[in-house]
Formats: structure tokens, sequence, C-alpha cells
């Protein structure tokens, strides 16, 4: 067999996975035609009007429109940005934790940190619901005291991003702190020795040696997120909201599902959709960018 | 001097001990309370008597939820579709990750490239939705999964994985005289058990837990998964019906002791598979990582 004959059989090897590729991921942007025609549920794309940029003009010059999307970018952000307060978390736990000596306790810990990460944003409705609804762990042994307190972090407007935030950092603060852990053990145990002889103590070892050797792992990840900004999936969202905080916890995703499959306006929800992806593939451009000048590689 | 930075050093392990372990509770507490809550009298459970222990313990919930319509049928949707598409989804990611370590390839790079893409770039909710209409996936069980059978990042950790191996152990199966499918099912898929089980872990787990394709695509009855199910009875009682469970409270079960069973129902396989999987993780996290 000649090499390019060869080197085209393997193609036909992986044909069928690049088929199926192409079917899920490059075949639905023909539904970008959508935003460009004045769609009805019901109708033929060819039976509608096609009306151009109209759709596009509409989202920011209609007041009611573009005040919705304002608002749904703000809720992005502001729930985007309350998380990467609590980044340091996972590195300063994987620190703290690396510091006790005890292997066994070190991994209970990770076992039962690592759980929450595993279940569903239902599950993580339900088990909620169950500790601080209205009826809940909370409020009951709130009542049973005789406090007029009534904790409610479900039904409420106030508060909704910090809320999100802590729910997320309760479900993902062991599974984040793994790599960190991974990263401490490899790092190496002679620069420690050499730091113990010149009597550093252990606070001065976590500050001027553990911690620096982390901190580009941390800022990899910080920036890789960054690429990820507008995809904040509709999972959480969609649990968590109801007609209460719907306000404040309608992040960009869940606006364009609510729009396109709740209210059918298929048209309008294509063309928020389609200035997401671009917006989405121009950020990860630059954080890939941004990580190949820091780091040296990137994902392309 | 000495003995003095020695004290503090036990203080600080002290306080880190207690951090820890009120960390750990904080963790492990809501599936503790979840599950004394389903053993215990339902009525109990609403009039707020079961805080830290069950009371009048019963397993009659257990037997009691089978009454959500449906429930046994999605009980086997969501098994199959877990099987399938976790087996399925390892293979074909696999298949594709052995091939396009094969540096020969015609036009390797671009459809590499071709592919990784679609990781970071989406055409967006409705437009998907839109596609499974056309492709005539809507309400159609197989929806739950032919998108996801090459799920590209699985792919970069198999792929990673191979590449790291000796290429001698490939070569001498093909100075045998062995195919590429031969190679591919006989030296490479049993030579990559920790990362195949790593990422079946990974696909497993989002099968399971996913209930947004139900939302998205289905609206037979039929085809609903267990996740689903949950979804719809917390999305009826969540909102104003709060007072409902006291109103239900005269009947033996009560919205809250499904919605609870119904909760542990879906939990208890992860926890239960959850331990024997969880050495394989870490290294799954690392290879990943480095890769970005």
């Amino acid at each position: 067999m000649t090499k390019s004959k060869k080197s085209f059989k393997l193609f036909l090897f992986v044909l069928p996975g690049i088929i199926l590729i192409l079917i899920f991921h490059y075949l639905p942007l023909w539904g970008w035609s959508f935003a460009f025609f004045q769609y009805k549920p019901g109708r033929s794309l060819l039976d509608s009007v096609f009306v151009g940029l109209d759709n596009f003009q509409q989202l920011f010059g209609n007041s009611i429109m573009r005040r919705n999307l304002g608002r749904v970018l703000l809720n992005t952000f502001g729930i985007h940005f309350l998380g990467y307060l609590f980044t340091p978390l996972p590195l300063l736990f994987a620190v703290l934790l690396s510091e006790l000596k005890n292997t066994k306790f070190q991994k209970f810990v990770q076992t039962v940190t690592t759980l929450p990460n595993f279940i569903s944003w239902v599950i993580m409705f339900s088990l909620t619901f169950s500790i601080f609804g209205t009826s809940g762990l909370i409020n009951t042994v709130l009542s049973d005291m005789g406090s007029d307190l009534q904790v409610n972090i479900l039904n409420t407007n106030k508060h909704v991003w910090l809320i999100m935030v802590l729910l997320q950092q309760w479900k993902s603060l062991g599974w984040n702190a793994i790599i960190y852990f991974a990263a401490i053990a490899g790092l190496d145990q002679s620069i420690f020795e050499a730091a113990a002889v010149d009597g550093a103590s252990r606070w001065q070892k976590i500050r001027y040696i553990t911690i620096p050797q982390l901190i580009p792992t941390y800022f990899v990840l910080l920036i890789m997120s960054i690429g990820n900004f507008l995809n904040t999936g509709v999972d959480q969202y969609l649990a968590f909201g109801n007609a209460l905080n719907m306000e404040s916890i309608e992040v960009l995703d869940l606006y364009v599902y609510n729009l396109g499959i709740g209210s059918g306006q298929i048209s309008y929800s294509v063309a928020v959709g389609i200035m997401k992806s671009i917006v989405a593939v121009v950020l990860f451009a630059t954080a890939n960018g941004v990580s190949k000048a820091v780091r040296g590689t990137s994902v392309f | 001097m000495y003995r003095k930075k020695h004290l503090s050093d036990k203080t600080a392990d002290f306080i880190l001990y207690l951090v820890f372990i009120i960390i750990a509770l904080i963790c492990i507490f809501p599936f503790y309370y979840l599950l004394i809550c389903t053993i215990s009298d339902s009525k109990a459970v609403d009039l707020g008597q079961v805080l830290f222990l069950p009371k009048n313990v019963t397993f009659r919930n257990y037997i009691e939820v089978f009454q959500v319509q449906n429930l046994f049928q999605s009980f086997l949707v969501t098994v199959a579709r877990t099987l399938i598409g976790t087996v399925g989804g390892v293979l074909a990611s696999a298949y594709v990750a052995y091939f396009f370590t094969k540096e020969n390839m015609w036009g390797r790079k671009f459809w590499y490239r071709f592919t990784i893409v679609t990781m970071y770039f989406s055409a967006g909710i409705i437009p998907v939705y839109l596609n499974m209409r056309m492709l005539g996936l809507l309400n159609n069980f197989w929806v739950y999964v032919i998108p996801s059978l090459v799920n590209v990042y699985n792919m970069i950790l198999i792929k990673t994985s191979i590449e790291s191996m000796p290429a001698e152990l490939e070569e001498s199966a093909y100075l045998d005289g062995a195919g590429y499918f031969t190679r591919f099912l006989r030296v490479v898929l049993p030579l990559q058990k920790p990362i195949l089980a790593t990422v079946a872990l990974f696909s497993a787990v989002s099968h399971w837990n996913d209930f947004f394709s139900t939302k998205l695509y289905i609206t037979d009855t039929s085809l609903y998964t267990l996740q689903f199910q949950l979804y719809e009875f917390l999305s009826q009682i969540s909102s104003a019906a709060e007072q409902l469970n006291t109103a239900d409270a005269l009947t033996s079960i009560t919205p809250t002791g499904i919605r609870l069973t119904l909760t542990a129902i879906v939990i208890v396989p992860i926890i239960l598979v959850y331990p024997f999987i969880q050495k394989y993780y870490v290294k799954g996290i690392m290879i990943g990582a480095v890769k970005g």
C-alpha cells in the first residue's frame, strides 16, 4: 500500500466520528438563519418573512428588549465576578489540608468534600429546600428556639447572586482543590528542607514557598475560566429559578432558553444566541492568546 | 523558645483539624438529613419533628414513592441511557482518540482542530434544538445517547493517555500482522483501563444527572428520566404550594416524603459507585488540566 493510500485509509477510519461532530455541532448552524426571518412556530421558514437584520436592531432599539438584555447580562457578570472572588479558596483549602500530616484524615476530608460535585443541580435544589426552605430544618430549629427570625434564601429576590455562588462553592470546593493537591504533592521537598535548616517557620514556608509555586496554576485556571465567561449553563438557574427571584437569577443562557422555548420567540432568541456565540469565541481566543503568552502553551 | 513554637504549631493543627471537620460535616450533613427524613414518618417530617435523628422509622416512603406516575419506567429509561450512553460514549471517544494519534492521517491537524473547536463554540441552545427537530430526535430515546457519543473533552483525555504509551507495544502487534481494529481492541483498550474508567465515571455521572435534555427535547412522559421527574415534582411544589405539605398531612404519604425519597433514590447510585472510582478521577483531572 502506498503512503498516501494508507494515510487516507486512516482518515476513513475516523470519518464516522467526524460525521457525528458535523451533524451535532456544525449542522445546527443552519438554525442561525432563523434570526433573519420573522419566524412563527408551526410555520415553515420558507413561509416566513425575510427581515434581514431587523431582529438584531430590535434587540437594541426596542426599549423593553434592551432592558431585558441588560438585566440578564448584569446577572451573568454579577454571578461570575462574585464567583471569581472565591477562586483562591480551593488553593487555600489544599494548602491548609496538606499541612495536616495525617493522610487518613486528608483522604477522608477529600472524599467527603468532593462528593457534592457529583450530584445534579436538581438534587442540590431539593437538599437546599430541605434545609433552608420555609418549613426546612433551619427555620424549624429557629422557631423551636422561639426566634422570630426566618431564613428565606429560595423565594426572594435579595442576595440571589451571592446565594448562587455560595451553593456553587459548596458543590465544587473539594473538587477544584484536587488539582492543587496534586501540584503540592509534586513540589520539590528539598526546598522545604533547606528552608527548615534556615529556621523558616511553618507559616513562612507556606507564604514564601508553597503559595508562590501554586500561583501559576491558579492564573492559568483563572484565564481559562474567563474564556468560558458567557457559558454559565442553565441547570443551576433552571433548578433554582422561580417567579420571585427570576429578575436576578436569569442569566444569558437561561434568557435565550426562556425566550425561544418558553415564549416561542425563536427568531429573537437565535439573534441573542448568535451574538453570544460570537462574543464567546472572541473571549476564548483572547484567553487562549493570553495563556500562550504567559505560559507558552495553549489549546491551539 | 523552641518549646513555645512547638506548642503554637500544635494549636494551629488543632484549629485546622476543627475547621476541616466542620467543612466535612457541612458537606455530609445534607445527605444524612435527607436519609433520616426518608426513613422517618412523613407526618413527623412535615411537623418539623425530625431534626438530627429519625423518628418512627418506617420504609413506607420507599414503597409508596412508586405512586409517582411512570416512576419505574423513568428508572428504566435512566438506567438504559446511562449504560448505553456510557459504554457507547467511551468506546466511540476512545476509537476517535486512537485514530487521532496516528500522525500520518490525511488532514489530521485540520480534522483534529475541526473537532476540538466544538468545545468552545456552540451554535446555541435554540439552533441545536431546531437541528434535533429536523433530525427527528424530539421525543426519541436516542436523543439521550447519539449526540454525546463522541465527547470531545473525554476524547482529548484518552488521546493524551494513548500518546504516553510506549509505541513498541503497538508495533509488536503490527509486526504480528494485526490491523488497526485488532490493535485498538486488543492492545490499546486493555492498556488504557485507568483513563477509560475515569472517562466512564464522568460520562456516567453526566448521563445520570442530566435533566435538561429531557426538558428540551422530550414531552412524551414514557421517556422521562428520574432527574426530570424530580425536577417536575420540585417545580410543582416549590413555588406557592409549599403550604400544601401541611394540607396533605392527613394522607399517609406527603409531597415532602415523595420528594425526599425521590431525591434519595437518585443520589444512592452515585454514592455507591463513587468510592470505587475515586482513585481514578484525580488522574483524569490532571491530564485535563495540563491540556487546558
